[in-house]
C-alpha cells in the first residue's frame, strides 16, 4: 500500500469553524495530515464581540476563506469526502453562519455532514499536534475555561469557571484599562507584555472552590485597583495574571493528582501566554507528567480542528443528518460521546 | 513549639495531592497520624504562595474543630505548625466513600448518601462551608462513623450562595467520578439534607444551586 500523498487522493474532510470571532476553514486527510488551515477574524471597532456583526463578517468572508483553503490544499470541492462544522458551543449568529455554509456545501456535493463539538475539537487537534494520547487538558480561551480528561467514553469536566472565562477576564480588564487589540496582537498579549514589567504583587481575590474557580470578582477587583490609581498598570497586569493563572494551575494540578494521568495539554487562545505555560510546565514536572502546549495556529479557534475531529467522528460512523444539524449554543463537552477513544 | 523534624524520618508518603502532601506516621508519640504538609508551590509568586498556604493551614484546623461542634466527625488535631504549613492529625481508619459508592448495593448507597446529606446540612446550619465536598474527602470508618476531611478550601459563611456552591460541587464530584450513579446518589444526598434543614430552608438552597448552574457557561437550562 502506498503512503497517502500530500493530496486528497485518499479521503479528506473540510471543517468549518465559526463559533465566535473567527471564521476558519481547515482541510484534513483521514490519516491526520492538515492540508490547509485558513481563517479570517472579525475585529470589533470597540468593545467585545458583537454577535450580529461577527456573523455578518463571517458571511462576507466565507467564500474567500473557503477558496483559500481549497487552493492551499490543492483540492477540488468534488474531491472532498466529508464536511464538518462547529455545531456548538458558541455565539448563535456566528455558529449559524458556519452551519449554513457547511449544509450548503454538503448538500451541493452530496457528501455527509458531521456536526462537531467545538471543545472536543480543541482537545483532539491538540492531541494530534503534540502527540499526547490521554492528557489532562486545560482549555482556556475567551469563551471557555475548563479542565477535562477522558473517562469512560467521554471527556469529563473536572473543573471549570463558575462565571467568566479566563480570556474574557483578561480582555475585559485590558479594554477597561484602555488597551486595544490589533490583528495578530490580542488584548491578552498586551497584558502579558505589561505584566513582564510589573514588580509589586497587588492583593487580589484568589477564588478556588473545590475543582472550580471564579474569576468575576478578580476582574472587578483588578479594575477597581487600577481606577483607584495607587498602583501602576504594569503591577495590576502582573498581579491579575499571577492570581488568575495560579488559580487555573491549582485546579489543573488537582485534576492531575486526582486522575493520575501522565500528560498535561494546554490549549485555547490563552495558551499563547508564556507565563501560563511556565506555571503548567512546573506542575506537570512535579507530577512526572509530560507537558504539551498546542502550537498557536491550532490553539486558537481554527478550521483544522473541526476537520480533524470530523474525520474521527466520521470514521466511527457518526454523521449529522440535515434535519439534526441545528446549532447547539450550550453544548457541553461532557455531553458528547467520543467513541474513537478506547 | 514541638519540632516535627525528629519524627519526619519515619513517615511515608500516602498521597501527593495538588494542594498538600499527605504523609502517614505509624508512631506519632504512640499514635498513627496523618501529616498534612502544604509544600511551597513553585508556580506561584512567593508572596501569594505563602499567604495561601498560611491561610489554609490556620483555617483548616479551626473549621475541623467547629465541624465537630456541629456534630460532624473530623479527625482530631494533634499539632499545627504554621511556619511549616503543617498539620498533624488523627489517622482515620476506613474507606473513602469514593471507593464505597461504586461497590455498595443500592440500599447501602442510599443510606450512605443520606448521611452525607445530613452532615452537609449540619455544617451549613452552623455557618460552615466545606469548600471541597467530594467523595474522596468523606471516609467511613469500620464502626460506621462518617468523617469529613480536608477542609483546606473551607470557610465560615452563612450565605445561601456559599451553601449552594458547596452542594453544587458535591453534585459535580458525583457526576465526574460516579457518572452511572450520580443522579440517584445526589437525590439521596438531598433528602438527607432536607431532613435536617427542613423543606423550606433546603428549597432555598436548591433554588440557589439552580441559579448557580444557570450562571455557568453552556448550560442548557440557562435563559437566552
Amino acid at each position: 500500500m502506498r503512503n497517502a500523498k500530500k493530496t486528497c487522493l485518499g479521503k479528506c474532510c473540510l471543517g468549518i469553524e465559526s463559533s465566535a470571532d473567527d471564521f476558519g476553514v481547515g482541510i484534513a486527510t483521514f490519516e491526520g495530515e492538515i492540508l490547509a488551515n485558513k481563517s479570517d477574524s472579525y475585529i470589533p471597532l470597540e468593545g467585545g464581540i458583537h454577535p450580529r456583526e461577527a456573523a455578518r463578517h463571517h458571511a462576507e468572508v466565507a467564500d474567500k476563506v473557503l477558496g483559500e483553503a481549497l487552493a492551499k490544499a490543492g483540492v477540488k470541492p468534488s474531491e472532498l469526502s466529508v464536511v464538518a462544522f462547529s455545531q456548538g458551543p458558541g455565539l448563535g449568529p456566528s455558529l449559524r453562519t458556519g452551519a449554513t455554509v457547511a449544509r450548503a456545501l454538503a448538500s451541493y456535493l452530496n457528501i455527509p455532514l458531521v456536526g462537531v463539538n467545538h471543545s472536543v475539537a480543541h482537545i483532539e487537534i491538540g492531541k494530534l499536534k503534540t502527540g499526547a494520547s490521554d492528557p489532562v487538558t486545560l482549555y482556556a480561551s475567551g469563551g471557555n475555561t475548563m479542565v477535562t480528561a477522558f473517562e469512560s467514553g467521554r471527556y469529563r469536566v473536572f473543573g471549570e469557571t463558575l462565571d467568566i472565562a479566563l480570556g474574557n477576564c483578561l480582555d475585559v480588564f485590558g479594554r477597561s484599562a484602555g488597551l486595544k487589540g490589533k490583528k495578530g496582537l490580542p488584548v491578552g498579549a498586551a497584558i502579558e507584555q505589561l505584566a513582564l514589567k510589573g514588580t509589586k504583587l497587588v492583593t487580589l481575590p484568589y477564588v478556588v472552590k473545590g475543582m472550580d474557580l471564579s474569576l468575576s470578582g478578580l476582574l472587578t477587583a483588578a479594575t477597581t485597583a487600577l481606577q483607584k490609581g495607587d498602583c501602576t498598570l504594569e503591577d495590576v497586569c502582573y498581579s491579575l495574571q499571577e492570581n488568575a493563572f495560579s488559580m487555573v494551575t491549582e485546579v489543573t494540578e488537582r485534576a492531575l493528582a486526582h486522575t493520575e494521568k501522565k500528560e498535561v495539554l494546554l490549549t485555547g487562545g490563552v495558551a499563547a501566554n508564556k507565563r501560563l505555560q511556565s506555571m503548567l510546565a512546573i506542575i506537570a514536572q512535579e507530577h512526572e507528567a509530560k507537558f504539551n502546549v498546542v502550537p498557536l495556529e491550532f490553539a486558537t479557534d481554527n478550521g483544522a480542528m473541526i476537520a480533524w475531529t470530523g474525520v474521527l467522528a466520521f470514521k466511527h460512523g457518526l454523521v449529522t443528518p440535515l434535519d439534526e444539524s441545528f446549532v447547539k449554543l450550550r453544548w457541553r463537552v461532557d455531553k458528547v460521546d467520543v467513541p474513537w477513544i478506547q | 513549639m514541638d519540632t516535627i523534624d525528629a519524627k519526619l524520618a519515619k513517615i511515608k508518603l500516602l498521597k501527593m495531592g495538588a494542594e498538600a502532601c499527605i504523609f502517614l506516621s505509624e508512631d506519632w508519640y504512640g499514635r498513627k497520624a496523618v501529616i498534612k504538609m502544604r509544600i511551597p508551590k513553585a508556580y506561584r509568586p512567593e508572596a501569594l504562595d505563602e499567604h495561601i498556604r498560611r491561610y489554609r493551614t490556620v483555617h483548616e484546623p479551626q473549621l475541623m474543630h467547629e465541624a465537630k461542634q456541629a456534630g460532624v466527625a473530623t479527625p482530631l488535631i494533634y499539632m499545627v505548625n504554621v511556619p511549616q504549613a503543617t498539620i498533624v492529625m488523627e489517622y482515620v481508619e476506613g474507606q473513602q466513600v469514593k471507593q464505597l459508592l461504586n461497590v455498595a448495593g443500592k440500599h447501602e448507597r442510599h443510606a450512605l448518601c443520606i448521611r452525607i446529606g445530613e452532615s452537609a446540612a449540619r455544617l451549613h446550619q452552623h455557618g460552615l462551608i466545606h469548600g471541597d465536598l467530594t467523595t474522596s474527602n468523606i471516609i467511613l470508618n469500620p464502626e460506621g462513623k462518617l468523617y469529613f476531611v480536608d477542609f483546606g478550601l473551607g470557610e465560615k459563611n452563612i450565605e445561601l450562595e456559599a451553601q449552594g456552591v458547596d452542594l453544587h460541587l458535591l453534585k459535580r464530584a458525583l457526576q465526574s467520578t460516579h457518572f452511572q450513579l450520580w443522579e440517584e446518589c445526589f437525590q439521596s444526598v438531598l433528602s438527607g439534607y432536607t431532613s435536617i434543614l427542613g423543606i423550606a430552608q433546603a428549597e432555598k438552597v436548591y433554588e440557589k444551586i439552580r441559579e448557580i448552574e444557570r450562571r455557568g457557561r453552556y448550560v442548557e437550562e440557562r435563559r437566552q
